[in-house]
Order: structure tokens, then sequence, then C-alpha cells
């Protein structure tokens, strides 16, 4: 059985998005210097964050499943992130 | 000044997690006013964990836990599991002792805190969802309350309850960022499957549950572990991964979820489910070297937020330190405000008393297990040796038998294991564990 891509999973899940307020924001010069960009790509288990071909990182901030690993992980600088607004974001019903 | 005269609040509790809720709880029974703020649209909607929870401490707090708590099943039967790519080699420890008194339960978050929610507003607190408290309101040293957008709110004491990100911790300046060998990131998937399914598959009867701990091959060799635990009509699945080493061997985090979902001695517990929901957590597993300060003047942080969380290899465990770093907190709170003093002096009884429950001591008793954990062989080798030890025996290939000892040191030569280092990783085990 293969398993689901991350965004089939993600159709799953309850999320009630933040139209005004993205709660994530990469400084892409840190990010590319440090190697913080590729690092979110690997370790966010929602795929938030995709390499481009001209290499910087863009940031599909609605998926989150609001973790804390890409802060974890990023270089000083490199990550502006956040929970989102009260009440927005992902939505758990089984946790 | 010890304290303000008039707050809002004696008590402002941020998150409605087990800790959070539990504070709440038994600070509303002492007669205090509570308010317990959850960024959540609802108690329970941010709120994630692999699944088990060692459940003596909440039945102290709730002593009709087991009738009235919505809990998945009671955990009898532990399977600790050494996988490799071909083969596996496990304990399966099944004790009708563990089903009464229950000792451990599965739980999915989203409906055990909304019920805990619902006992904190039963016992007179007040809660407030959909709101994220952005920062502590100080005055000098001390934290007067909460700021949440344009709105503040006063209290006598905050207790930050905020999950492992704590970012009132943070901001507080009482815990630093930590090194990532002390973090890990775990991915879950719950996946729906028939009652009677589950039952057959993992031997159970009733409200029977079983916890599967996994090493090795489910992690491709990253340091970590797999899991997977039987809910009613569902399966907890997911991976554990220590950020350190994940980062280093530059692994794609889904692709070792991806892994052991499809391993082929994994697979088949998982066939015909149907994927209910996707959820990711941040673990704290330094142990006892990430409690830092957990006092200031007028704010406690327990659960999460503190750093309690326990991997010892075999139980891992962060609920159930929830639970008792949070009665411990009330009780130092309740005790401060009776004095009419929040000052951290006299804040500071929570720690004592932290340390003398059952958290702090099994902390300590565990200190040096995040340590051992990180030796790379756990990951890889060991499960190997011991399927080849197994496989010598078994494999009666007509070639005349060698006695077990020999068959033992045999596979030992011809894996890149030394003794010196079995030796040594069984003293540290022995030691750590």
């Amino acid at each position: 059985m293969k398993p689901l891509s991350v965004p089939e999973r993600l159709t799953k899940n309850r999320f009630l998005l933040d139209e005004e307020q993205c709660h994530i924001e990469v400084n892409q010069e840190i990010a590319k210097a440090t190697g913080t960009g590729k690092l979110l790509v690997a370790c966010c288990p929602a795929h938030v964050y995709t390499e481009e071909p001209d290499g910087t990182i863009s940031v599909e901030y609605a998926a989150c499943l609001e973790c804390g690993t890409c802060l974890a992980i990023a270089a000083p600088g490199a990550l502006k992130w956040h929970y989102p607004r009260g009440g927005f974001g992902v939505q758990f019903r089984e946790g | 000044m010890t304290q303000a005269a008039e707050p809002d609040f004696e008590v402002i509790v941020i998150g409605a997690g087990i800790a959070g809720c539990v504070a709440a709880y038994q600070l509303a029974r002492q007669g205090r006013s509570v308010l317990l703020i959850e960024r959540g649209e609802a108690p329970g909607s941010k709120n994630l964990s692999g699944g088990v929870l060692y459940s003596r401490g909440i039945q102290q707090v709730f002593p009709d836990f087991r009738q009235e708590a919505p809990v998945e099943r009671r955990i009898t039967r532990n399977y600790i599991n050494f996988l490799n790519a071909d083969s596996s080699v496990a304990i399966d420890y099944k004790d009708a002792r563990l089903a009464d008194p229950v000792n451990a339960v599965t739980v999915l978050r989203a409906k055990l805190d909304a019920w805990l929610s619902e006992k904190c507003e039963e016992a007179g607190a007040m809660i407030m969802p959909g709101v994220r408290v952005d920062r502590a309101l100080t005055e000098g040293t001390r934290v007067v309350g909460v700021q949440a957008g344009d709105d503040e709110l006063r209290a006598h004491v905050v207790v930050a309850a905020d999950g492992v990100n704590s970012f009132i911790a943070k901001e507080a300046g009482l815990r630093q960022k930590e090194p990532l060998n002390q973090l890990a990131v775990g991915v879950k998937s719950v996946i729906s499957l028939p009652r009677e399914t589950i039952e057959q598959r993992f031997n159970l009867t009733g409200d029977e549950g079983a916890a599967l701990a996994v090493v090795g091959d489910c992690t491709q060799g990253v340091g970590g572990g797999g899991f997977l635990y039987t809910n009613l009509d569902s399966l907890s699945v997911g991976i554990v991964v220590r950020l350190d080493d994940l980062t280093a061997r530059q692994k794609v985090v889904t692709d070792i979820f991806d892994h052991f979902l499809q391993h082929q001695f994994i697979a088949p517990y998982l066939e015909g489910g149907e994927l209910l929901e996707y959820g990711c957590h941040l673990v704290a597993e330094g142990g006892l070297h990430m409690v830092g300060e957990i006092v200031m003047d007028g704010m406690v942080v327990v659960g999460d937020a503190a750093g309690l969380t326990l991997n010892t290899g075999l139980t891992v465990r962060g609920m159930d330190l929830a639970v008792g770093s949070a009665v411990a907190a009330a009780e130092a709170i309740g005790d401060a405000l009776d004095r009419k003093d929040t000052s951290k002096a006299a804040l500071a009884p929570y720690r004592d008393k932290l340390f003398a429950s059952y958290v702090g001591q099994d902390m300590k008793t565990y200190a040096k297990a995040p340590h051992f954990l990180e030796v790379e062989r756990m990951y890889k080798q060991y499960g190997e040796l011991l399927a080849n030890v197994l496989y010598g025996t078994f494999n009666l290939d007509t070639q005349p038998r060698q006695h077990l000892l020999k068959v033992a040191r045999r596979s030992l030569a011809r894996s890149p294991l030394k003794m010196r280092q079995l030796v040594r990783d069984g003293i540290a085990g022995a030691r750590a564990l």
C-alpha cells in the first residue's frame, strides 16, 4: 500500500485559515547563507517549505501543523515563526 | 509590593493542555478565581501526543477518570521491537496486572482535553478559547498578567502551560533555545480501522490495548523510534526522530515516516485503514537537563513548557509528568495566595514539591537516559546482531548445529560491533535505564 502524499494527508485535517496574517517569514539571505533553507524543506512534516528553482524558500503557511520544528532548527535570524492568531490554524479532531 | 491589590483573576493559566487544565482544575477546586486561556478554537484542538498516558497520577486528580474520561484502551500489552529491514526481534510483554488498577491508557488529545476543560468549567474556572496570549505582562521583574492582542488581563499568578515551544517561558528569560540533540520531532497518523479488526490484529479483547515501541530500521538508523498504539477504533502510528541526527544525516522526515508505514512488518497492521488525521509535535528529550528555571515573581511554568518529558527507551512519558507538575504548582500557588505573597520566593515551593514527587524523582533517576539513547549502535547494529544470533539458531540448514554461545560470538565477529562496545553499552544502559 502506497502511503498518501503529504498534501493528501493534510486534506483530512481541519484548518481555519487566517486570510489576513501569515505567521511565518523566511529571511531568504540568511536562510541561503546558513543552509537553513534546505533544512526547513527536509524537516517540516507538513511540507510548508519548498525550495524554488531560484533557490528561495517559499512558504505555504496554510498547511502548518504548528509543531515548531522549523524554529528549532533555523539559524538565528533565518526564520520568524509564531503561532497563528487565536482561533486560526490547524484544529485537531483526534490529536 | 508582593502582589497587586485587585487583579482580574487570582490565577491566569495559559494553555488548555493537560498541565494547564489540571492546574486550573485544582486551583478552581480550592475556590480561586481562575481564567484558562486557549489559543485553539476549542480546548484540545491544538493538542497532540503519541497517545499513551500513564494514568495513575491523573486518576488521583479525577477519581472517576477511568469511568468518565474519553480514554481509548487500557494498555495491557507492551511490545518492544528491534526492527531491521528483513527481520524483527521483540519482547512481547502482556500482563493482566496492568489492567487493574489501570496503569496506562491510550488517548486522543482533542477528545481528552475537551473533557478536562469541561471539568475545569464545572469546578468554576472560566475558559477563554480562541485567544492567543502574546506575552506575559511584566512590571519590573514581576509578571502581573497576560497580553493578548490589545487586551490586558491581570492576575496574582500566571501559569505558563503553553507547551513545548513555550514562547512565554522563553520571552520571560526562563528558557533558552535548546540544542538539537535535546529535541525531536514526532510525526503521527491516526488511522481508522474497525474495532474487531484491531482486536484480532493485536490479540486483544474488550478495551485492552497494545503499545508497540519500535527501534531500528523504522527510522532508517536516525536516533529515535517508531510507535504504534491501539485506540478503540483507530491506530496512532508514528515516528519520533532526534533533530541533531536528522539534520546531520540530511534525511527528509516524511521519507522516514513513509518508510516506517510501508515496512513489511508494520504495513500489515495498517492494511485497509483510512487516514483520519495527520499531525506532528516537537518533543523535548533532554530529560533533567532541560528543566531550567520554572519559577519567577508572579509566574510558574508547568508540563512540556517546563521541559518535563522522559524517554527511557522503554517508556516515553510527558502527559503524566504534566499532571504531576500541575498538581505541585497548584498546591504551591494556593499556599502563596493564602499568604498574599506570590513572589518568586513564595512560589519556590513548587519546585521543591515537584522534585519530591514522582515527576522530579523520575527525572533524576533517568538523568543519564538521553545521553545513552544517543548511542548510534542502538538504532541499527544491535537489532541486526540479535536477529543474526536467532537466525543462526532457527535456520536449520542441515549443517551441524553449534552451541548458542558460539553462534553469538560468530554473529558479533561479523557485525561492526566490538565486544568492548557491547560491554560498555550494557553497563551504561543498566545505569541509565
